[in-house]
């Protein structure tokens, strides 16, 4: 069976002064049910990856790729209306900072209602009890109140868990993290986290987290891929990390303090090791 | 070394390098636009022939000549005569500079002073904000032209009234701009690592907050000329600006109101330099507003 | 003495108070660390003790001498702040130099061409960026920068608000070296916020554990690195965070 995600030497490029340049130089990875992490510092094309799936690269950046295909449906071919179909209800995507993704007139159930319905037709007590289960499922405890709170009265991590629900209720094969928790406190991180695991294992969906942070994505996922200025420069499973190869994700994870430091000085990447990679 | 490769340097070596090539961004960035160019050469033009008029001019501006009054365009007289025979082409070459010393001494009185109160107001907030934006508040209630209508009456017609009347009245908006300007940046990071290293508040106005409200405040004054010189040519209209036999636009087509079916070219040629100047500034500010915008610099 | 010494110390934002009777007394030369979660107020005091919260009561002295309630100029020669926002914290109009020239101005203080090459270098910046702009900079590049300008006028006390959290994690270990090299050639004082324990770790001598406003701790870093917080709330932070190292 074909996986449900493949993705063939995908560039993604934007023109510049001195001309057209790569933010993506040509990765391949097949996804199938699983949990992929893609890990890269800012710059790296990582984000990049991530929407020029969902095909969300805007003009004047320009996406090819020998084959980008969800399902067996190529991405690239899809009109703007057909990839709208797609979008949510297939492949979901929750983004970095929730006060930038909720509408700020709209209620929080109304959201995730409107959500629901576009690409769904269902009564009203219905979709009503499909959001109240789906802010219990993302561990609301009140969903009811929460319901009809506007976005500015929930906090980080209520919104972002908002965000989830209203991403996860029309059911996508695929969800797409896009460094979700990197605005939350690291107690709520973990939490908002396992929520995403937990929902993802029991629906048995496919999802790309991607996430500057090495650990965060080791302890999340199946596999990763470290990618460095636009590049893939290791693939391995998330339990070997301590066994990477490449220089640049050795020199990440050493130059990464820990609570037990007793080093003098962090190890600083030399960056000149793999540049031309 | 070139002066274009010196002034796109990378690491530049001087201060002065440093804001010469950030100009020269700004400079080229503008010619990319085609409008924004047209609206700088027609502004070019206007400067040049305010400066270049008494070579310019084929005739004086006032002498008269009766015997050939009200004649048609022709090529003695590229734009006809008026009532009292004077070349209109020389006229309005001539206007061009009460023009440009109008739309000078406005920008000149206005923004700065626009520029200081609304700083002031958002900087400090509290009562300084509610008083001086209570005061601003005052004149942007009262329409433009009534009031500096009622200040030239106060004053006496003229031409130096005119534009004292004309800056009275168009300060309160640069204020305005510039108070929602300062309450954008004045908790921003930059500004507090300024204020804790004890510098005062008019330091930290003068040259923090003020540099950056000067490019909204460049592009607004820009494209409130044109409105300038139309108010201006109002005045002139209405006999309160320029007084005769000054050739200021307004006046000139406040003239030629009385032979404007017969004899057109006499309101119409000013008319025509009236819309063109003031075409040339909004250009202009539309280009300046594309470049000089903070939040599409640094990409 | 006592480099930052904090009696009774509430502060308010408004009506709602934020901060509530914080006692705390950081050595000179120290490293200290206030670690919490956001809202917990931690930001709050640093903007205190710099000037820039003035709404408090209780007491507050720097170096021996009892604070004023607003920025002072005797007070910015001796206790300067580094912000979190490498791109916020950089005048976007100024160049690396006149940012750095500007404190000197501001104190009357000569040879600023001078100065101003000899921080450059002392933050590990090429000269050749002295006189770019800041768009011109990267992340860590600006950070060093901000760094320098909270150096210039030779301040005895940083205060230092989540100085690396915006950075990428190659771009932190080479601030927290920098910070780390400068504290112990310059014989600086750091009052560091933060919610990153590792960097803690690595960075500081002493930690006070904030809730709600409070202290809940105060400890020394080397229970930090046994793990041995003494708390629940502490343990639940430490918990939090070993979650996130491989296992």
């Amino acid at each position: 069976m074909a996986p449900m995600l493949e993705v063939k030497n995908l560039r993604v490029s934007f023109p510049t002064h001195r001309g057209r340049v790569e933010v993506v130089k040509g990765i391949s990875f097949d996804l199938g049910r699983e949990r992929l992490g893609i890990v890269g510092e800012s710059g790296s094309g990582k984000s990049m990856t991530g929407r020029a799936i969902l095909k969300l690269i805007r003009k004047p950046g320009l996406v090819t790729a020998d084959r980008l295909a969800f399902e067996g449906i190529d991405i690239l071919d899809q009109s703007e209306k057909q990839m709208r179909a797609i979008r949510g209800a297939r492949i979901s995507m929750v983004m970095q900072d929730p006060k930038f993704s909720l509408n700020p007139v709209m209620t929080v159930g109304e959201q995730i209602a409107e959500a629901l319905v576009t690409h769904e037709k269902l009564p009203r007590h219905a979709v009503n009890e499909r959001i109240l289960s789906m802010l219990e499922a993302v561990r609301i405890n009140d969903p009811k109140r929460v319901a009809g709170l506007y976005p500015h009265e929930v906090s980080g991590g209520m919104g972002q868990r908002v965000m989830i629900a209203m991403m996860l209720i029309p059911e996508p094969e695929l969800l797409i993290a896009d460094e979700p928790t990197s605005a939350l406190d690291v107690s709520v991180q973990a939490q908002v986290l396992d929520i995403i695991d937990d929902l993802v294992t029991t629906k048995g969906m496919g999802l790309i987290l991607i996430s500057h942070d090495l650990n965060l994505v080791s302890r999340y996922c199946d596999r990763i891929l470290v990618m460095n200025s636009g590049a893939v420069v290791e693939e391995c499973a998330a339990g070997q990390l301590d066994q990477a190869r490449h220089p640049y994700t050795r020199g990440l994870l050493a130059a990464m303090p820990t609570i037990d430091e007793s080093r003098d000085e962090l190890p600083v990447l030399d960056r000149t090791q793999w540049a031309g990679t | 070394m070139s002066t274009r490769d010196w002034l796109l340097e990378d690491s530049p070596t001087s201060r002065w390098q440093a804001n010469a090539g950030r100009a020269y961004r700004v400079f080229t960035a503008m010619l990319r636009n085609p409008l924004s160019v047209v609206g700088g050469v027609i502004i070019l033009v206007l400067i040049l022939t305010a400066i270049l008029a008494p070579w310019i001019a084929p005739y004086s501006a006032t002498g008269q000549d009766l015997a050939n009054r009200l004649a048609p365009p022709s090529e003695a007289h590229w734009m006809g005569t008026d009532e009292l025979g004077r070349d209109i082409f020389s006229r309005v070459i001539w206007g061009s500079q009460i023009t440009l010393t109008i739309v000078g001494l406005v920008a000149l009185i206005s923004a700065p002073l626009g520029l200081l109160v609304g700083a002031i107001a958002g900087y400090f907030g509290g009562w300084t904000d509610r008083v001086l934006m209570g005061f601003t508040d005052i004149f942007l209630s009262m329409p433009k032209l009534i009031l500096a209508l009622a200040f030239v009456a106060a004053l006496g017609p003229g031409i130096n009234n005119a534009i004292i009347a004309i800056a009275i009245t168009s300060w309160p908006a640069y204020a305005r701009i510039a108070r929602a300007e300062t309450l954008t940046i004045r908790n921003a990071e930059f500004i507090q690592a300024v204020q804790l290293q004890g510098a005062s508040p008019l330091r930290v106005i003068v040259q923090h907050v003020l540099p950056l409200c000067t490019s909204s405040m460049i592009i607004r004054v820009t494209l409130d000329m044109a409105g300038v010189i139309l108010t201006a040519a109002g005045l002139g209209f209405i006999g309160l600006g320029a007084q005769p036999p000054l050739p200021e636009w307004g006046a000139m087509i406040s003239r030629g109101r009385t032979f404007i079916l017969d004899q057109w070219w006499v309101a119409t040629m000013p008319g025509f330099a009236i819309i063109i100047v003031s075409l040339g500034f909004c250009f202009l500010g539309d280009g300046l507003r594309d470049v000089l915008d903070p939040k599409s610099e640094g990409k | 003495m006592s480099a930052i010494e904090l009696k009774n110390l509430d502060i308010s934002y408004g009506d709602t108070k934020v901060v509530h009777g914080i006692n705390l007394d950081i050595a000179e030369g120290e490293s200290f660390a206030l670690v919490g979660e956001s809202g917990s107020g931690k930001s709050t005091i640093l903007r205190a003790i710099a000037g820039l919260a003035p709404d408090w009561t209780g007491e507050i002295a720097v170096l021996g001498q009892a604070r004023s309630h607003g920025v002072d100029r005797a007070v910015a020669r001796q206790v300067q702040m580094v912000f979190q926002d490498p791109y916020g914290s950089l005048h976007p109009r100024k160049t690396i130099d006149a940012t750095l020239s500007e404190p000197l101005s501001i104190h009357g203080l000569g040879n600023q061409g001078e100065r101003v090459e000899a921080m450059l270098k002392a933050v590990g910046l090429d000269q050749r960026f002295r006189f770019r702009f800041p768009h011109q900079l990267s992340g860590g590049q600006r950070q060093r920068v901000a760094i320098a300008r909270a150096l210039m006028l030779e301040p005895k006390v940083l205060l230092l608000d989540e100085p690396t959290s915006a950075l990428d994690v190659s771009v932190q270990a080479e601030i927290l070296n920098l910070l780390k090299r400068l504290r112990r050639e310059q014989g600086l004082t750091y009052l560091l916020v933060t919610h990153n324990l590792p960097v803690v770790s690595f960075l500081c001598d002493r930690l006070a554990v904030m809730r709600h406003g409070q202290i809940v701790e105060v400890a020394d870093v080397a229970m930090l690195k046994q793990k041995r917080l003494g708390e629940a709330y502490s343990q639940e932070l430490l918990a939090a965070t070993e979650g996130q190292s491989p296992a």
